[in-house]
Protein backbone atom coordinates (compact mmCIF):
# COMPACT_ATOMS: atom_id res chain seq x y z
CA UNK A 1 0.00 0.00 0.00
CA UNK A 2 1.38 3.40 -1.24
CA UNK A 3 1.70 5.74 1.70
CA UNK A 4 3.21 8.67 -0.01
CA UNK A 5 0.82 10.20 -0.08
CA UNK A 6 -0.20 10.89 3.49
CA UNK A 7 1.58 13.44 5.53
CA UNK A 8 0.56 11.79 8.66
CA UNK A 9 -1.87 8.77 9.94
CA UNK A 10 -4.08 9.48 12.38
CA UNK A 11 -5.91 7.46 15.39
CA UNK A 12 -9.69 7.10 15.03
CA UNK A 13 -10.07 8.51 18.06
CA UNK A 14 -7.60 11.63 16.78
CA UNK A 15 -9.97 11.92 13.19
CA UNK A 16 -12.68 11.88 15.36
CA UNK A 17 -11.57 14.56 17.69
CA UNK A 18 -10.37 16.49 15.04
CA UNK A 19 -13.93 16.05 13.26
CA UNK A 20 -15.60 16.77 16.42
CA UNK A 21 -13.63 20.57 16.82
CA UNK A 22 -14.43 21.30 13.31
CA UNK A 23 -18.35 20.63 13.14
CA UNK A 24 -19.44 21.83 16.37
CA UNK A 25 -17.51 25.09 16.00
CA UNK A 26 -18.58 24.94 12.51
CA UNK A 27 -22.53 24.34 13.48
CA UNK A 28 -22.27 26.05 17.33
CA UNK A 29 -26.09 27.44 16.31
CA UNK A 30 -28.51 26.75 13.10
CA UNK A 31 -31.69 26.52 12.78
CA UNK A 32 -33.46 23.26 11.38
CA UNK A 33 -36.98 21.95 9.98
CA UNK A 34 -38.17 18.90 9.77
CA UNK A 35 -40.68 15.91 10.54
CA UNK A 36 -40.23 14.11 14.16
CA UNK A 37 -39.65 10.49 13.88
CA UNK A 38 -38.54 7.42 16.08
CA UNK A 39 -39.28 9.02 19.30
CA UNK A 40 -38.05 7.57 22.49
CA UNK A 41 -37.52 8.73 26.00
CA UNK A 42 -35.65 6.28 28.22
CA UNK A 43 -36.07 6.26 32.03
CA UNK A 44 -33.06 9.37 31.86
CA UNK A 45 -36.11 12.09 30.61
CA UNK A 46 -34.24 13.21 27.61
CA UNK A 47 -35.66 12.46 24.42
CA UNK A 48 -34.18 11.11 21.45
CA UNK A 49 -35.93 11.07 17.56
CA UNK A 50 -34.53 11.24 14.19
CA UNK A 51 -35.41 14.65 12.21
CA UNK A 52 -35.83 13.78 8.57
CA UNK A 53 -36.99 15.49 5.42
CA UNK A 54 -38.04 13.60 2.09
CA UNK A 55 -34.29 13.29 1.44
CA UNK A 56 -32.14 12.56 4.36
CA UNK A 57 -32.59 12.48 7.88
CA UNK A 58 -30.24 13.32 11.27
CA UNK A 59 -30.15 12.15 14.85
CA UNK A 60 -31.31 14.52 17.49
CA UNK A 61 -31.85 14.94 21.35
CA UNK A 62 -33.30 17.43 23.73
CA UNK A 63 -31.33 17.12 27.23
CA UNK A 64 -34.13 17.37 30.44
CA UNK A 65 -32.96 20.22 32.31
CA UNK A 66 -33.71 21.55 35.62
CA UNK A 67 -36.32 23.73 34.47
CA UNK A 68 -38.27 20.79 33.20
CA UNK A 69 -38.01 20.62 28.83
CA UNK A 70 -34.91 22.14 27.21
CA UNK A 71 -35.24 25.09 25.85
CA UNK A 72 -36.11 28.75 26.85
CA UNK A 73 -39.15 28.57 24.72
CA UNK A 74 -40.82 25.71 26.67
CA UNK A 75 -43.24 24.01 24.02
CA UNK A 76 -46.89 23.55 25.52
CA UNK A 77 -46.92 20.17 23.04
CA UNK A 78 -45.76 16.78 23.82
CA UNK A 79 -43.39 15.74 20.88
CA UNK A 80 -44.76 13.26 18.50
CA UNK A 81 -43.43 11.19 16.05
CA UNK A 82 -45.21 12.78 12.15
CA UNK A 83 -44.66 15.98 13.92
CA UNK A 84 -43.28 19.07 11.42
CA UNK A 85 -41.09 21.03 13.70
CA UNK A 86 -38.80 23.90 13.68
CA UNK A 87 -36.06 23.97 16.30
CA UNK A 88 -33.05 25.94 17.55
CA UNK A 89 -29.70 23.55 17.64
CA UNK A 90 -26.07 22.87 18.18
CA UNK A 91 -24.57 20.13 16.37
CA UNK A 92 -22.51 17.29 18.50
CA UNK A 93 -20.23 14.66 17.75
CA UNK A 94 -19.78 11.72 19.91
CA UNK A 95 -16.49 10.22 19.08
CA UNK A 96 -16.78 6.97 21.13
CA UNK A 97 -18.99 5.97 18.29
CA UNK A 98 -17.94 8.07 15.47
CA UNK A 99 -22.01 9.10 15.48
CA UNK A 100 -23.12 13.09 15.48
CA UNK A 101 -26.29 14.49 16.31
CA UNK A 102 -28.01 17.53 16.80
CA UNK A 103 -29.12 19.23 20.64
CA UNK A 104 -31.77 21.02 20.39
CA UNK A 105 -32.25 23.59 22.81
CA UNK A 106 -35.71 25.03 21.36
CA UNK A 107 -38.31 24.15 19.40
CA UNK A 108 -41.96 24.87 18.14
CA UNK A 109 -44.23 23.72 15.90
CA UNK A 110 -43.92 24.07 12.41
CA UNK A 111 -46.47 26.38 10.76
CA UNK A 112 -48.32 27.33 14.22
CA UNK A 113 -47.26 31.05 15.48
CA UNK A 114 -47.86 32.63 18.92
CA UNK A 115 -52.15 32.59 18.71
CA UNK A 116 -51.66 28.78 18.49
CA UNK A 117 -49.35 28.28 21.99
CA UNK A 118 -51.26 30.92 23.47
CA UNK A 119 -54.67 28.73 22.92
CA UNK A 120 -52.92 25.82 24.14
CA UNK A 121 -51.80 27.23 27.07
CA UNK A 122 -55.14 28.70 28.10
CA UNK A 123 -56.99 25.31 27.42
CA UNK A 124 -54.65 23.65 29.34
CA UNK A 125 -55.73 25.90 32.17
CA UNK A 126 -59.07 26.38 31.84
CA UNK A 127 -58.89 22.25 31.55
CA UNK A 128 -57.16 21.39 34.68
CA UNK A 129 -59.43 24.35 36.17
CA UNK A 130 -62.48 21.52 35.03
CA UNK A 131 -64.66 24.36 33.19
CA UNK A 132 -64.74 21.68 30.09
CA UNK A 133 -65.57 18.84 32.58
CA UNK A 134 -68.83 16.98 31.40
CA UNK A 135 -70.39 17.00 34.66
CA UNK A 136 -70.86 21.46 34.12
CA UNK A 137 -72.57 20.23 31.13
CA UNK A 138 -76.18 21.23 31.28
CA UNK A 139 -79.18 19.74 29.42
CA UNK A 140 -80.86 21.33 27.11
CA UNK A 141 -84.56 21.91 27.05
CA UNK A 142 -86.65 18.91 24.96
CA UNK A 143 -88.66 22.11 23.47
CA UNK A 144 -87.20 25.51 23.94
CA UNK A 145 -89.66 28.60 24.45
CA UNK A 146 -87.58 31.07 23.27
CA UNK A 147 -83.63 30.89 21.27
CA UNK A 148 -81.24 33.65 22.23
CA UNK A 149 -78.54 33.61 19.82
CA UNK A 150 -75.68 35.74 20.02
CA UNK A 151 -74.36 36.04 16.68
CA UNK A 152 -73.42 38.83 13.65
CA UNK A 153 -77.24 39.83 12.23
CA UNK A 154 -76.24 40.09 8.86
CA UNK A 155 -74.78 37.03 7.11
CA UNK A 156 -75.39 33.35 6.28
CA UNK A 157 -75.60 31.95 9.26
CA UNK A 158 -78.34 34.09 11.16
CA UNK A 159 -79.93 33.04 8.38
CA UNK A 160 -79.08 29.55 8.37
CA UNK A 161 -80.55 29.27 12.14
CA UNK A 162 -83.71 31.30 11.13
CA UNK A 163 -84.18 28.32 8.35
CA UNK A 164 -83.97 25.61 10.27
CA UNK A 165 -85.73 26.27 13.40
CA UNK A 166 -88.64 27.43 11.52
CA UNK A 167 -88.58 24.51 9.58
CA UNK A 168 -88.08 22.12 12.27
CA UNK A 169 -90.45 23.47 14.91
CA UNK A 170 -92.23 27.05 13.31
CA UNK A 171 -93.34 28.65 16.78
CA UNK A 172 -90.01 28.75 18.69
CA UNK A 173 -89.13 32.44 19.05
CA UNK A 174 -85.90 33.40 18.48
CA UNK A 175 -83.85 36.20 20.61
CA UNK A 176 -80.91 37.67 18.33
CA UNK A 177 -77.95 39.58 20.60
CA UNK A 178 -76.11 41.13 17.26
CA UNK A 179 -72.19 41.46 18.19
CA UNK A 180 -69.21 41.44 16.02
CA UNK A 181 -67.59 38.03 15.60
CA UNK A 182 -64.20 39.27 14.40
CA UNK A 183 -62.02 42.02 15.64
CA UNK A 184 -60.99 43.78 18.98
CA UNK A 185 -64.54 44.47 20.33
CA UNK A 186 -65.58 41.26 19.78
CA UNK A 187 -64.89 39.51 22.58
CA UNK A 188 -66.56 42.28 24.80
CA UNK A 189 -69.37 42.19 22.95
CA UNK A 190 -70.14 38.73 23.07
CA UNK A 191 -69.69 38.69 26.77
CA UNK A 192 -71.76 41.26 26.91
CA UNK A 193 -74.52 39.77 24.89
CA UNK A 194 -73.88 36.29 26.87
CA UNK A 195 -74.38 37.94 29.89
CA UNK A 196 -77.73 40.22 29.15
CA UNK A 197 -79.84 37.09 27.31
CA UNK A 198 -79.86 35.65 30.96
CA UNK A 199 -81.60 38.60 32.67
CA UNK A 200 -83.94 38.60 29.42
CA UNK A 201 -87.69 36.74 29.85
CA UNK A 202 -88.07 33.20 28.85
CA UNK A 203 -84.89 32.68 27.01
CA UNK A 204 -83.76 28.36 28.12
CA UNK A 205 -81.24 28.18 25.24
CA UNK A 206 -78.57 30.24 23.71
CA UNK A 207 -76.54 29.39 20.42
CA UNK A 208 -73.23 31.16 20.15
CA UNK A 209 -72.61 30.96 16.15
CA UNK A 210 -69.51 32.51 13.72
CA UNK A 211 -69.46 30.83 10.22
CA UNK A 212 -65.85 29.76 9.45
CA UNK A 213 -62.44 31.96 9.20
CA UNK A 214 -58.69 31.43 10.27
CA UNK A 215 -57.55 31.28 13.20
CA UNK A 216 -56.98 35.01 13.64
CA UNK A 217 -60.76 35.30 12.83
CA UNK A 218 -61.60 32.92 15.23
CA UNK A 219 -59.41 34.51 18.23
CA UNK A 220 -62.56 36.08 19.82
CA UNK A 221 -63.74 33.01 20.50
CA UNK A 222 -60.30 31.60 22.06
CA UNK A 223 -60.70 34.47 24.70
CA UNK A 224 -60.76 33.25 28.27
CA UNK A 225 -63.15 36.11 28.49
CA UNK A 226 -65.52 34.70 26.30
CA UNK A 227 -64.56 30.87 28.00
CA UNK A 228 -65.83 32.15 31.30
CA UNK A 229 -68.92 33.85 30.48
CA UNK A 230 -70.28 29.97 28.84
CA UNK A 231 -69.04 28.74 31.92
CA UNK A 232 -71.17 31.36 33.98
CA UNK A 233 -73.90 31.05 31.92
CA UNK A 234 -77.35 29.45 33.60
CA UNK A 235 -78.78 29.12 30.14
CA UNK A 236 -77.22 25.93 28.37
CA UNK A 237 -75.08 27.17 25.72
CA UNK A 238 -74.55 25.22 22.30
CA UNK A 239 -71.81 26.63 20.19
CA UNK A 240 -71.63 26.67 16.64
CA UNK A 241 -67.75 28.40 15.69
CA UNK A 242 -66.07 27.95 12.54
CA UNK A 243 -65.93 25.02 10.46
CA UNK A 244 -66.75 21.31 11.68
CA UNK A 245 -62.78 20.83 11.93
CA UNK A 246 -62.25 23.95 14.33
CA UNK A 247 -62.59 23.40 17.76
CA UNK A 248 -62.31 27.07 19.71
CA UNK A 249 -61.94 27.68 24.01
CA UNK A 250 -65.57 28.48 23.53
CA UNK A 251 -66.55 25.32 22.01
CA UNK A 252 -65.11 23.45 24.56
CA UNK A 253 -66.71 25.56 27.42
CA UNK A 254 -70.55 25.58 25.82
CA UNK A 255 -72.67 22.50 27.02
CA UNK A 256 -72.90 21.54 23.57
CA UNK A 257 -70.46 21.96 20.25
CA UNK A 258 -72.40 21.74 16.82
CA UNK A 259 -70.33 21.62 13.77
CA UNK A 260 -71.99 23.87 11.97
CA UNK A 261 -74.72 26.89 12.52
CA UNK A 262 -77.40 25.07 11.06
CA UNK A 263 -76.34 21.64 12.98
CA UNK A 264 -76.81 23.71 16.39
CA UNK A 265 -80.25 25.08 15.42
CA UNK A 266 -80.92 21.01 14.87
CA UNK A 267 -79.85 20.46 17.92
CA UNK A 268 -81.31 23.07 19.81
CA UNK A 269 -85.12 22.81 18.15
CA UNK A 270 -87.24 19.47 18.43
CA UNK A 271 -88.59 18.14 14.91
CA UNK A 272 -92.38 18.75 14.64
CA UNK A 273 -92.91 16.08 12.39
CA UNK A 274 -91.10 14.07 14.67
CA UNK A 275 -93.21 15.15 17.86
CA UNK A 276 -96.45 14.91 15.94
CA UNK A 277 -95.77 11.20 15.40
CA UNK A 278 -94.87 10.37 18.82
CA UNK A 279 -97.95 12.44 19.82
CA UNK A 280 -100.27 10.71 17.29
CA UNK A 281 -98.83 6.77 18.03
CA UNK A 282 -99.49 7.74 21.65
CA UNK A 283 -103.18 8.66 21.31
CA UNK A 284 -103.71 6.30 18.62
CA UNK A 285 -102.12 3.28 21.60
CA UNK A 286 -104.94 5.08 24.30
CA UNK A 287 -107.92 4.77 21.74
CA UNK A 288 -106.73 1.19 20.76
CA UNK A 289 -106.79 0.58 24.52
CA UNK A 290 -109.60 1.78 25.46
CA UNK A 291 -111.36 0.12 22.35
CA UNK A 292 -109.94 -2.86 23.86
CA UNK A 293 -110.43 -2.52 27.42
CA UNK A 294 -113.85 -1.72 26.86
CA UNK A 295 -114.37 -5.17 24.79
CA UNK A 296 -112.88 -7.16 26.95
CA UNK A 297 -115.03 -5.79 29.70
CA UNK A 298 -118.03 -6.45 27.53
CA UNK A 299 -117.40 -9.82 26.68
CA UNK A 300 -116.18 -10.57 31.06
CA UNK A 301 -119.73 -8.76 32.08
CA UNK A 302 -121.56 -11.32 29.23
CA UNK A 303 -119.59 -14.09 30.52
CA UNK A 304 -120.36 -13.39 34.02
CA UNK A 305 -124.14 -12.81 33.71
CA UNK A 306 -124.54 -16.36 31.93
CA UNK A 307 -122.71 -17.61 34.85
CA UNK A 308 -124.82 -15.47 37.45
CA UNK A 309 -128.29 -18.01 37.83
CA UNK A 310 -131.42 -17.16 39.87
CA UNK A 311 -131.00 -18.66 43.17
CA UNK A 312 -134.87 -19.93 43.67
CA UNK A 313 -133.68 -22.15 40.02
CA UNK A 314 -130.76 -23.99 42.37
CA UNK A 315 -133.42 -23.75 45.50
CA UNK A 316 -135.26 -26.20 43.60
CA UNK A 317 -132.71 -28.21 41.65
CA UNK A 318 -131.65 -28.82 45.72
CA UNK A 319 -135.48 -29.88 46.55
CA UNK A 320 -135.51 -32.31 43.53
CA UNK A 321 -132.36 -33.48 44.59
CA UNK A 322 -133.19 -34.01 48.12
CA UNK A 323 -136.59 -35.78 47.12
CA UNK A 324 -134.41 -37.95 44.75
CA UNK A 325 -132.00 -38.72 47.53
CA UNK A 326 -134.67 -39.48 50.25
CA UNK A 327 -136.67 -42.51 48.02
CA UNK A 328 -133.13 -43.66 47.24
CA UNK A 329 -132.34 -43.55 50.72
CA UNK A 330 -135.62 -45.58 51.48
CA UNK A 331 -135.21 -47.83 48.64
CA UNK A 332 -132.06 -48.86 50.20
CA UNK A 333 -133.23 -49.22 53.40
CA UNK A 334 -135.97 -51.27 52.56
CA UNK A 335 -133.84 -53.44 50.71
CA UNK A 336 -131.22 -53.72 53.03
CA UNK A 337 -133.72 -54.43 56.23
CA UNK A 338 -135.54 -57.28 53.46
CA UNK A 339 -131.71 -59.04 53.27
CA UNK A 340 -130.92 -58.66 56.78
CA UNK A 341 -134.21 -60.22 58.01
CA UNK A 342 -133.86 -63.15 55.46
CA UNK A 343 -129.98 -63.65 57.44
CA UNK A 344 -131.89 -63.78 60.35
CA UNK A 345 -134.16 -66.57 59.55
CA UNK A 346 -131.43 -68.39 57.70
CA UNK A 347 -129.38 -68.27 61.15
CA UNK A 348 -132.54 -69.07 63.11
CA UNK A 349 -133.30 -72.23 60.96
CA UNK A 350 -129.47 -73.29 61.32
CA UNK A 351 -129.19 -72.62 65.02
CA UNK A 352 -132.34 -74.60 65.29
CA UNK A 353 -130.41 -77.42 63.67
CA UNK A 354 -128.25 -77.27 66.21
CA UNK A 355 -130.66 -77.36 69.09
CA UNK A 356 -128.78 -79.62 72.09
CA UNK A 357 -132.29 -80.27 73.79
CA UNK A 358 -132.49 -83.83 71.92
CA UNK A 359 -129.07 -84.56 72.91
CA UNK A 360 -130.13 -83.56 76.63
CA UNK A 361 -132.91 -86.19 76.17
CA UNK A 362 -130.97 -88.74 75.03
CA UNK A 363 -128.51 -87.82 78.07
CA UNK A 364 -131.00 -87.87 81.14
CA UNK A 365 -132.32 -91.17 79.37
CA UNK A 366 -129.16 -92.41 79.68
CA UNK A 367 -128.43 -91.15 83.05
CA UNK A 368 -131.79 -92.87 84.42
CA UNK A 369 -130.95 -96.39 82.61
CA UNK A 370 -127.49 -96.70 83.89
CA UNK A 371 -129.21 -95.36 87.39
CA UNK A 372 -131.38 -98.66 87.23
CA UNK A 373 -128.27 -100.42 86.19
CA UNK A 374 -126.68 -99.09 89.43
CA UNK A 375 -129.29 -99.60 91.73
CA UNK A 376 -129.76 -103.29 90.21
CA UNK A 377 -126.61 -104.18 90.26
CA UNK A 378 -125.86 -102.86 94.01
CA UNK A 379 -128.58 -104.92 94.97
CA UNK A 380 -126.84 -107.62 93.83
CA UNK A 381 -123.78 -107.00 95.51
CA UNK A 382 -125.60 -106.04 98.69
CA UNK A 383 -127.17 -109.85 98.26
CA UNK A 384 -123.71 -111.54 97.68
CA UNK A 385 -122.14 -109.53 100.85
CA UNK A 386 -124.85 -110.74 102.91
CA UNK A 387 -124.55 -114.30 101.84
CA UNK A 388 -121.04 -114.37 102.32
CA UNK A 389 -120.78 -112.46 105.49
CA UNK A 390 -123.72 -115.09 106.80
CA UNK A 391 -121.30 -118.40 105.77
CA UNK A 392 -118.51 -115.97 106.95
CA UNK A 393 -120.34 -115.84 110.35
CA UNK A 394 -121.00 -120.04 110.20
CA UNK A 395 -117.31 -120.76 109.64
CA UNK A 396 -116.31 -117.93 111.72
CA UNK A 397 -118.29 -120.00 114.97
CA UNK A 398 -116.91 -122.90 113.79
CA UNK A 399 -113.21 -121.44 113.62
CA UNK A 400 -114.28 -119.72 117.17
CA UNK A 401 -111.55 -120.24 120.43
CA UNK A 402 -114.74 -119.88 122.27
CA UNK A 403 -115.93 -123.44 120.83
CA UNK A 404 -113.18 -124.99 121.15
CA UNK A 405 -112.86 -124.20 124.90
CA UNK A 406 -116.43 -125.22 124.94
CA UNK A 407 -114.98 -128.60 123.67
CA UNK A 408 -112.51 -128.22 126.79
CA UNK A 409 -109.60 -126.70 125.48
CA UNK A 410 -107.66 -123.76 127.60
CA UNK A 411 -104.73 -120.94 126.11
CA UNK A 412 -102.51 -120.42 128.69
CA UNK A 413 -100.96 -116.83 128.73
CA UNK A 414 -97.97 -115.74 130.41
CA UNK A 415 -98.06 -112.84 132.50
CA UNK A 416 -97.74 -109.39 132.37
CA UNK A 417 -97.39 -109.70 128.51
CA UNK A 418 -100.12 -112.11 127.56
CA UNK A 419 -98.09 -114.23 125.24
CA UNK A 420 -100.18 -117.42 124.44
CA UNK A 421 -98.17 -120.48 125.49
CA UNK A 422 -97.28 -122.87 123.00
CA UNK A 423 -93.62 -124.01 124.50
CA UNK A 424 -92.87 -124.66 128.40
CA UNK A 425 -89.77 -123.17 127.73
CA UNK A 426 -91.31 -119.66 127.40
CA UNK A 427 -92.68 -119.26 131.12
CA UNK A 428 -89.74 -119.58 134.37
CA UNK A 429 -91.27 -121.37 137.53
CA UNK A 430 -92.69 -119.19 139.99
CA UNK A 431 -93.94 -117.01 137.09
CA UNK A 432 -97.99 -116.01 137.18
CA UNK A 433 -99.73 -117.19 134.15
CA UNK A 434 -104.08 -116.70 133.11
CA UNK A 435 -105.77 -119.22 132.04
CA UNK A 436 -108.78 -118.91 129.63
CA UNK A 437 -111.45 -121.11 130.13
CA UNK A 438 -114.54 -121.50 127.83
CA UNK A 439 -117.00 -120.13 130.89
CA UNK A 440 -113.91 -118.20 132.64
CA UNK A 441 -110.39 -117.63 133.73
CA UNK A 442 -107.95 -118.90 135.99
CA UNK A 443 -104.93 -117.48 137.56
CA UNK A 444 -102.36 -119.70 138.29
CA UNK A 445 -98.13 -120.11 138.91
CA UNK A 446 -96.01 -122.07 137.62
CA UNK A 447 -94.40 -124.91 139.62
CA UNK A 448 -93.16 -127.28 137.46
CA UNK A 449 -91.68 -127.50 134.02
CA UNK A 450 -91.96 -130.52 131.58
CA UNK A 451 -90.16 -130.82 128.56
CA UNK B 1 -96.63 28.33 30.88
CA UNK B 2 -96.32 26.78 27.26
CA UNK B 3 -93.82 25.47 25.60
CA UNK B 4 -92.42 24.69 28.96
CA UNK B 5 -95.06 21.97 29.57
CA UNK B 6 -95.04 20.45 26.28
CA UNK B 7 -91.90 17.82 27.38
CA UNK B 8 -93.76 17.09 30.67
CA UNK B 9 -97.22 16.54 29.35
CA UNK B 10 -95.85 14.35 26.29
CA UNK B 11 -93.95 12.70 28.97
CA UNK B 12 -97.39 12.35 30.96
CA UNK B 13 -99.02 10.86 28.39
CA UNK B 14 -96.35 8.36 27.76
CA UNK B 15 -96.62 7.42 31.07
CA UNK B 16 -100.41 7.13 30.79
CA UNK B 17 -100.39 4.71 27.78
CA UNK B 18 -97.52 2.52 29.32
CA UNK B 19 -99.40 2.08 32.46
CA UNK B 20 -102.73 1.49 30.33
CA UNK B 21 -100.87 -0.88 27.83
CA UNK B 22 -99.23 -2.68 30.92
CA UNK B 23 -102.39 -3.10 32.55
CA UNK B 24 -101.34 -1.46 35.56
CA UNK B 25 -104.71 0.33 36.32
CA UNK B 26 -108.39 -0.47 37.68
CA UNK B 27 -111.26 0.46 35.46
CA UNK B 28 -111.87 3.06 37.14
CA UNK B 29 -108.39 4.68 37.05
CA UNK B 30 -108.07 3.65 33.52
CA UNK B 31 -111.13 5.97 32.76
CA UNK B 32 -109.66 9.15 34.56
CA UNK B 33 -106.22 8.27 32.59
CA UNK B 34 -108.50 8.31 29.47
CA UNK B 35 -109.99 11.63 29.85
CA UNK B 36 -106.53 13.09 30.77
CA UNK B 37 -104.60 11.51 28.20
CA UNK B 38 -107.09 13.19 25.49
CA UNK B 39 -106.21 16.56 27.31
CA UNK B 40 -102.60 15.88 27.22
CA UNK B 41 -102.74 15.31 23.69
CA UNK B 42 -104.86 18.39 23.00
CA UNK B 43 -102.26 20.67 24.47
CA UNK B 44 -99.94 19.18 23.09
CA UNK B 45 -100.98 19.17 18.87
CA UNK B 46 -101.99 22.36 20.11
CA UNK B 47 -98.63 23.38 20.58
CA UNK B 48 -97.81 21.64 17.63
CA UNK B 49 -99.94 23.38 15.75
CA UNK B 50 -99.11 26.80 16.36
CA UNK B 51 -96.98 28.34 14.11
CA UNK B 52 -96.34 31.67 14.73
CA UNK B 53 -92.99 32.94 16.32
CA UNK B 54 -91.17 35.97 16.71
CA UNK B 55 -87.80 36.72 16.00
CA UNK B 56 -86.06 39.62 17.97
CA UNK B 57 -83.05 41.90 18.33
CA UNK B 58 -81.82 41.78 21.80
CA UNK B 59 -80.20 45.90 21.88
CA UNK B 60 -79.12 48.12 24.50
CA UNK B 61 -80.30 52.08 24.28
CA UNK B 62 -78.88 54.42 26.59
CA UNK B 63 -77.61 51.28 28.94
CA UNK B 64 -81.61 49.71 28.98
CA UNK B 65 -82.15 46.56 27.57
CA UNK B 66 -84.80 46.68 24.65
CA UNK B 67 -86.02 44.49 22.01
CA UNK B 68 -87.61 44.73 18.18
CA UNK B 69 -88.45 42.89 15.86
CA UNK B 70 -85.69 41.44 13.56
CA UNK B 71 -86.21 42.52 9.97
CA UNK B 72 -84.47 39.79 8.48
CA UNK B 73 -87.30 37.33 9.59
CA UNK B 74 -89.80 38.89 6.68
CA UNK B 75 -87.28 37.80 3.70
CA UNK B 76 -87.38 34.41 5.32
CA UNK B 77 -88.99 32.35 2.48
CA UNK B 78 -91.62 30.04 4.13
CA UNK B 79 -92.23 26.61 4.07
Amino acid sequence: MDRGNFKEILSVSALNDRIKALLEEGFAQVWVEGEVSNTRRPASGHVYFTLKDAKSQIRAVIFRTPFGRAGHRTPDFELEDGMSIVCRARLAVYPPRGEYQIIIDALEPKGLGALQKAFEQLKARLEAEGLFDQSRKKPLPFLPSRIGVVTSPSGAVIRDILTVTRRRFPSVDILIAPVRVQGTEAPAEIIQALDDLQIVQGVDVIILARGGGSLEDLAPFNTEGVARAIAHSRIPVVSAIGHETDFTIADFTADLRAATPSAAAELTVPLRAELMETLQSLYFRMNRYRRQETQRLRERIANLSERLRDPKRRLNDIRIALDDNIDRMRTTLSHLREVRRQELINSIVRLEHRNPRARIVQWFEKIESLGKKLRAARERQDQQWKNRVRSSIALLDSLSPLSILNRGYSITRRLPDGLILRDPSEVRTGQEVDIRLYAGGLRAKITEIRS
Amino acid sequence: MGKEKFEEALDKLEEIVRRMEAGEMTMEESLKAFEEGIKLARFCTKKLDEADRRVDLLLRQEGELVTKPFAGEEREPER
